[in-house]
């Protein structure tokens, strides 16, 4: 069991990073997605072998799915619309509303 | 098996977050998602792996990569980002990885010996909408209107102002 939470730990520390390091928002969004799906993993593999008799987990990584699926579909409008008004999408530029 | 899944899968995030085109890593994360859903579908969870495979490998990416063709030049090379930004972020993740790895490996996990419950359709279908003690009916709600409202506010944010001229 512990072999499958060392990858989830993996792809949830490489979203992270990318995170951190990358400019353009689509690849942030990207790291996003990979650190909410390790979330996911992590929670099923929970489920299977510690309470193999509910289903809580299982309903849970469902609901972070749909929250994710909702989540990327207003982080892209927003992009779009950055898109249009300063031509580009690298994060520091979007400097407007900064004190 | 597990382990091929476990390699594509940690090959292919570290390449997601380091390829300097923007296509590829859209790309290595369509990689990742699947074996992602192969992990389901070795741990005995089929209809998480097949929303898994139309949710994101066949929902979010057609998306980005949407929002790649209408926003950048896809052969556009990134360029390397300055060591300032690098060196923090690679440190903080390095850090807590092998804090969160070592924790892991140290816990003595008890697999639990009590009989799996059936995860069929029906099973999943009736405690979706019950409610009683195991039932998430009201969470089912909750997220139709989080969608409803996601979809609103996403038609919202992204369409064309109407350009106002005087004549």
């Amino acid at each position: 069991m512990q072999h499958v939470l060392i990858v989830s730990l993996f792809m949830f520390f490489a979203g992270v990073c990318g995170f951190i390091i990358r400019k353009n928002m689509i690849t942030i969004l990207m790291s996003v997605e990979l650190i909410l799906n390790a979330v996911n993993i992590n929670l099923l593999v929970f489920n299977k072998y510690l309470f193999p008799e509910q289903l809580q987990g299982h309903f849970f990584a469902l609901f972070v799915m749909g929250i994710a699926a909702a989540e990327a579909a207003v982080a892209i409008a927003l992009i779009i619309n950055i898109y249009r008004r300063l031509n580009s999408i690298n994060v520091e530029e979007v400097t407007e509303m900064k004190y | 098996m597990f382990y091929l899944l476990a390699a594509v899968i940690m090959v292919c995030s570290v390449l997601t977050i380091t390829s300097r085109r923007i296509l590829r890593a859209a790309f290595y994360l369509l990689c990742v998602l699947i074996a992602t859903a192969g992990i389901y579908f070795m741990l005995d969870y089929q209809f998480m792996a097949g929303v898994q495979l139309i949710l994101y490998a066949g929902g979010i990416v057609v998306l980005i990569i949407f929002s790649v063709l209408l926003t950048s030049h896809i052969s556009q090379k990134f360029a390397k980002p300055g060591l300032a930004r690098v060196i923090p972020g690679v440190l903080a993740a390095v850090a807590g990885f092998v804090l969160s790895a070592m924790t892991v490996l140290s816990f003595p996990f008890q697999p639990s010996g009590q009989p799996a419950i059936d995860n069929d359709m029906r099973t999943i279908g009736l405690q979706l909408l019950s409610v009683e003690k195991n039932g998430y009916a009201l969470p089912f709600e909750v997220i139709s209107v989080l969608l409803l409202a996601s979809m609103v506010g996403a038609i919202v944010v992204a369409k064309k102002e109407k350009s106002k001229e005087k004549p």
